[in-house]
């Protein structure tokens, strides 16, 4: 009986508690740098497009939800993708695709405002999706840091990298 | 009382109870959100959003108002008017002052009381017609429910009509002069709120809907303004209930320095408040629960209290 009463006593209570709701279009929340959303393809500090076209993102995607085409550039080869299409309506920002990406190519947004009238426009293409800066990740160019010669530095003399192992040699590198 | 005035008054008291009832849709709404820390609906426009009420009446009244092919079609359409008939037949005997009721009857309570048991007709027959397991299973709970509450809430009510020695509200009321009633009959007037809330058949005894075991209880099948009936009832006979009583415990119009409709407005505004904190805070109890407060409880106390009332009676006389 006494434990009904304190109920009472504590839901009344409750009507001079400043309510928990955001009232959205007014009060914008506060989204986390590592929010989940709208998805971006960045470009390395040199203004050129970081993605590859490995296809690990799409083949991450759990939704299938990604879909590009690999292509060479004529003058030093640099992969890049001929096109890029995410679909949005299917896409469930899980963020697999910025996880396999080798590349820091693919990021996702803090923005989640996508709403569209027709379900058509959610479909963005490489010219929606690509960005003019580097994203989350500023300075970072992978071919400095690793990978194949393209001009950018010799195989083998990245940052992080170690020369390439003499495969006519049987003992372990000098470390 | 003239025939213009008795036309009057109807006007005044009908409207203003159907108005009142709209009203505590939406207040309800919004006292549910402060209650668990949200805002409610207010967005419709208004102050504090009580366009809202402009809003659910438009959407009630365009909705497809559908009668299921399994209905028993003439009883399933009279279900949702009796409800509505009822509650407001029981508002003609409700003073609100001296002046302003409807019809002064001598047998004020018993046609309270009968018109509460005639509005559970309305639970049964929705139930019974819709032809659905769960609209059965809820009209089958509210006979169960009303067959239990009727008793102790007739006799927790014997202890006011020993004392005032009238059925006549106005007497009741101008019998509570020196001494609401509330404090000669605490518990009949505990037994009353049970009582009047299982009347309501609104949480925590909402067994006839009990949404989360049967859909919606006995209008699961309603839609349109068949359902906006039900609905418009149960807030009405909200009013009602409050205004009861504020009338049979709290003195009606009875205050100082304001005037006695002030009073009585404020007062059933109160009580239809409580109701619906009572709403927001309590759990529901299982039907057999219910029943054996109830028998067992309840009723004893109710006749406890009669007897002690009446032994008392009788000393002082």
């Amino acid at each position: 009986m006494f434990s009904i009463l304190r109920t009472i006593w504590l839901i009344f209570r409750h009507a001079f508690m400043k309510p928990a709701t955001v009232q959205y279009p007014e009060e914008r929340p506060d989204t986390a740098a590592r929010w989940r959303g709208r998805i971006i393809l960045s470009r390395d500090p040199d203004g050129e497009e970081r993605c590859v076209a490995c296809n690990l993102c799409a083949a991450a995607c759990p939704v299938d939800c990604i879909a590009l085409a690999p292509a060479e550039r004529e003058s030093d080869g640099r992969r890049y993708p001929e096109f890029f299409r995410i679909n949005f309506s299917r896409c469930i920002l899980c963020g697999m695709c910025e996880e396999a990406c080798p590349t820091y190519a693919i990021q996702l947004t803090p923005d989640f405002e996508m709403g569209e009238y027709r379900r058509q426009d959610l479909v963005y293409e490489k010219e929606d999706l690509l960005i003019n800066g580097p994203g989350k990740y500023p300075g970072y160019n992978f071919y400095r840091e690793a990978g194949a010669d393209m001009g950018v530095k010799k195989t083998g003399e990245g940052e992080l990298e170690r020369p390439p192992v003499d495969i006519h040699n049987l003992l372990p590198g000098e470390e | 009382m003239t025939f213009g005035q008795g036309v009057l008054n109807i006007v005044i008291v009908f409207y203003g109870a159907m108005l009142l009832g709209a009203l505590l849709i939406f207040v309800e709404r919004r006292l549910l959100g402060a209650w668990t820390n949200r805002y409610g609906p207010n967005r419709a426009g208004g102050p504090f959003g009580v366009l809202q009420i402009v809003a659910d009446l438009l959407k009630l009244m365009f909705k497809e108002d559908w009668i299921p092919p399994f209905a028993d079609r003439p009883v399933f359409v009279l279900a949702p008017a009796t409800i509505f008939i009822t509650v407001m037949m029981s508002f003609m005997v409700l003073p609100v002052t001296p002046n302003l009721v409807i019809s002064n009857l001598n047998v004020g309570l018993l046609f309270f009381l009968g018109m509460s048991s005639l509005g559970v007709y309305s639970i049964v027959l929705g139930g019974w017609s819709s032809s659905s397991k769960y609209s059965l299973i809820g009209g089958v709970r509210a006979v169960t429910q009303m067959l239990s509450y009727e008793v102790f809430m007739g006799l927790s009510l014997a202890g006011i009509v020993l004392i005032s020695g009238s059925f006549r509200l106005t007497d009741i009321v101008a019998a509570q002069k020196g001494l609401w009633f509330v404090v000669p009959q605490l518990p009949s007037f505990f037994i009353f709120l049970f009582g009047g809330i299982a009347v309501l058949h609104r949480l925590p005894f909402d067994l006839p809907e009990a949404e989360n075991e049967l859909v919606a209880g006995y209008h699961t099948e309603y839609s349109g303004m068949k359902f906006g009936l039900f609905f418009m009832g149960e807030y009405v006979g909200i009013v009602l209930i409050s205004g009861m009583i504020s009338t049979l415990f709290f003195g009606g119009w009875l205050g100082p320095w304001l005037p006695p409709s002030l009073w009585f407005f404020l007062k059933t505004v109160f009580f239809s408040i409580l109701i619906i904190l009572l709403r927001a805070s309590l759990p529901r109890p299982r039907i057999d629960q219910l029943l054996a407060t109830g028998w067992k409880i309840l009723l004893p106390i109710a006749l406890v209290n009669i007897l002690v009332t009446g032994a008392i009676y009788i000393a002082i006389s």
